[in-house]
């Protein structure tokens, strides 16, 4: 099969970009979406010509490295999938295929479809941890926790940080991430002592790197790649008051 | 100088997640005035004795009148200032959008509408006043005076007329089109609206969430049937046929 790309291709976070137009070699349709693009990328580099930037780890969908919006839609159509677990056959032959940065004003573009998520790791810093005396490991079964608990512990922690929730949203907002990370903390015993510090701070940060607010829409949940939960955003909305009321 | 009264003020003001809590608590008691507003309204179908008692006994205590007046006027007041603090942090957050703009995946057109259907809600809103609390004559057009209309009561004395005045007013279909226009953007605001007011307050859960989420539509469907009743059923002249101009 062959595909027609319109990519987006930016010098510098400081450039204005543009789209320009890739026609593909012949593909094989179980590529994944990041293999086509180093195939692009392999002629364009024996034509001279620059490749086309773009971040990548895994590629197994579980480092949340890769991130495209691909057809206006973050990581592209599908459920549960991020960009590297997208293939080709999901596309038809011919297509013409809109690839972009996520876009939001805390994820500035460094190169063409890279963009700076540092903003993430900054709200992170602020309280997504626990302070703990880090010793051996404790013996299993030694907190218990209930299943349900644990579980939508578990469901929280699966969130990769890849922003796709901040892309999809109408607003950038990033209350989906800082949600998840709130959760996955707040649900376990270990991350009582902090629980209503961690939200209050961590939520201070998000707006202060300029994210928007949640109007429910919806959208982030629908691109999630590890399904997170809407829920957490109201969980996160309860705790934030309870800090408020707790002076944090 | 942080006390935490200042620092919850601040936090309310200030946090993005405060300011949807104030979006919120004003949109959800707005929301129970509405629907009190409604039920009362219905009363038309009861008879003009009763919604005029009842007319009659809002406007008994004036010291109650205007505290609730206010207090809605407030309420509106700091939902329209959260609304426009958080538009213009959200319009921010994403200074270039994507190609084609396209539709926000799985948004429903409700949550993709808010501000708008808010606007027009709150032009609605003013003329709704006029028309029929400040009885404005210039706008009602039927060329009629609101305030003068009177029922006599059997004692000999007589009370403002609220039933001749809604019948007269909803009989232009100009006016009762506006107010179908009004209610059905309010219902179409509140179908989204009482949902994600849930969410901004956490009150939600995984055991709890569908049923708000399935509640909030039936609930706005409820009110947009309730308030669209009364105009229709003066225009297909099922209530009032004994009001003559
Ligand atoms: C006066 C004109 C109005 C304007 C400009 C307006 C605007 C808005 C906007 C922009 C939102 C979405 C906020 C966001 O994106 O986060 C919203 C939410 C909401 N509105 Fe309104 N609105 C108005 C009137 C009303 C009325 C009369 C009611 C109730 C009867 C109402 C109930 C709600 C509710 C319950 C929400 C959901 C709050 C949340 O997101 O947590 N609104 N409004
Ligand atoms: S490259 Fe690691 S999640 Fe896609």
């Amino acid at each position: 099969m062959k595909v027609t790309l319109k990519v987006w291709r930016q010098i510098d976070s400081t450039a204005p970009g543009s789209f320009q137009l890739y026609p593909t070699p012949d593909l094989n349709p179980d590529m994944s979406f990041l293999e086509m693009l180093d195939v692009v990328n392999d002629e364009l580099a024996n034509r001279g010509e620059e490749p086309i930037a773009f971040a990548h780890d895994c590629r197994e969908g579980i480092c949340g490295t890769c991130g495209l919006t691909i057809n206006g839609k973050p990581h592209g159509p599908g459920r549960g999938i991020a960009t590297c677990q997208l293939y080709m056959r999901t596309f038809a032959d011919g297509d013409t295929i809109t690839v972009e940065p996520f876009r939001a004003k805390p994820f500035p573009v460094l190169k063409d479809l890279m963009v700076d998520r540092s903003a993430f790791d900054r709200i992170i810093q602020t309280g997504g941890f626990i302070s703990v005396r880090t010793g051996s490991a404790p013996d299993g079964n030694a907190l218990p926790i209930s299943k349900i608990d644990a579980d939508l512990a578990m469901d929280a922690a699966a969130c990769i940080g890849c922003g796709a929730c901040v892309a999809a949203c109408k607003n950038a907002s990033a209350m989906l991430f800082v949600s998840a990370k709130v959760s996955h903390l707040g649900l376990l015993p270990q991350g009582q002592p902090e629980r209503h510090r961690r939200v209050a701070r961590m939520v201070d940060q998000m707006d202060r790197e300029g994210f928007g607010a949640c109007t429910v829409t919806g959208s982030c949940e629908a691109v999630c790649p590890k399904n997170i939960s809407l829920n957490f955003i109201t969980r996160m909305n309860r705790d934030y008051a309870v800090a408020l009321f707790k002076g944090e | 100088m942080a006390t935490p009264l200042m620092n919850l003020i601040k936090r309310l003001l200030k946090s993005s997640v405060g300011r949807k809590y104030l979006m919120a608590i004003s949109g959800g008691c707005l929301v129970l005035f509405v629907t009190g507003h409604m039920i009362g309204n219905l009363q038309i179908f009861l008879g003009r004795e009763t919604i005029n008692t009842y007319a009659q006994f809002l406007q008994s205590n004036k010291e109650v009148l205007w505290l609730v007046r206010f207090s809605l006027l407030a309420l509106v007041g700091i939902h329209l200032w959260s609304a426009s603090a958080l538009t213009v942090e959200n319009r921010a957050a994403r200074p270039l959008g994507y190609s084609g703009n396209p539709a926000p995946t799985a948004a429903s057109y409700a949550s993709r509408t808010m501000l708008m259907s808010g606007i027009i809600i709150a032009t609605f809103i003013v003329y709704h006043l006029l028309h029929y609390t400040a009885q404005v004559p210039a706008i009602n057009f039927t060329g009629q005076d609101f305030r003068l209309l009177h029922e006599p009561l059997r004692d000999g004395t007589e009370r403002h007329d609220v039933f001749a005045m809604m019948v007269l007013g909803f009989r232009n279909p100009y006016v009762s089109v506006f107010y179908l226009l009004g209610v059905g953007l309010l219902c179409l605001h509140l179908s989204h609206g009482i949902r994600a007011m849930f969410q901004s307050l956490g009150f939600k859960n995984w055991q709890w969430g569908l049923l708000i989420d399935r509640a909030a539509p039936v609930m706005a469907w409820v009110l947009f049937l309730g308030y669209a009743s009364i105009p229709l059923a003066v225009l297909l002249g099922l209530v009032g046929k004994e009001v003559v101009r």
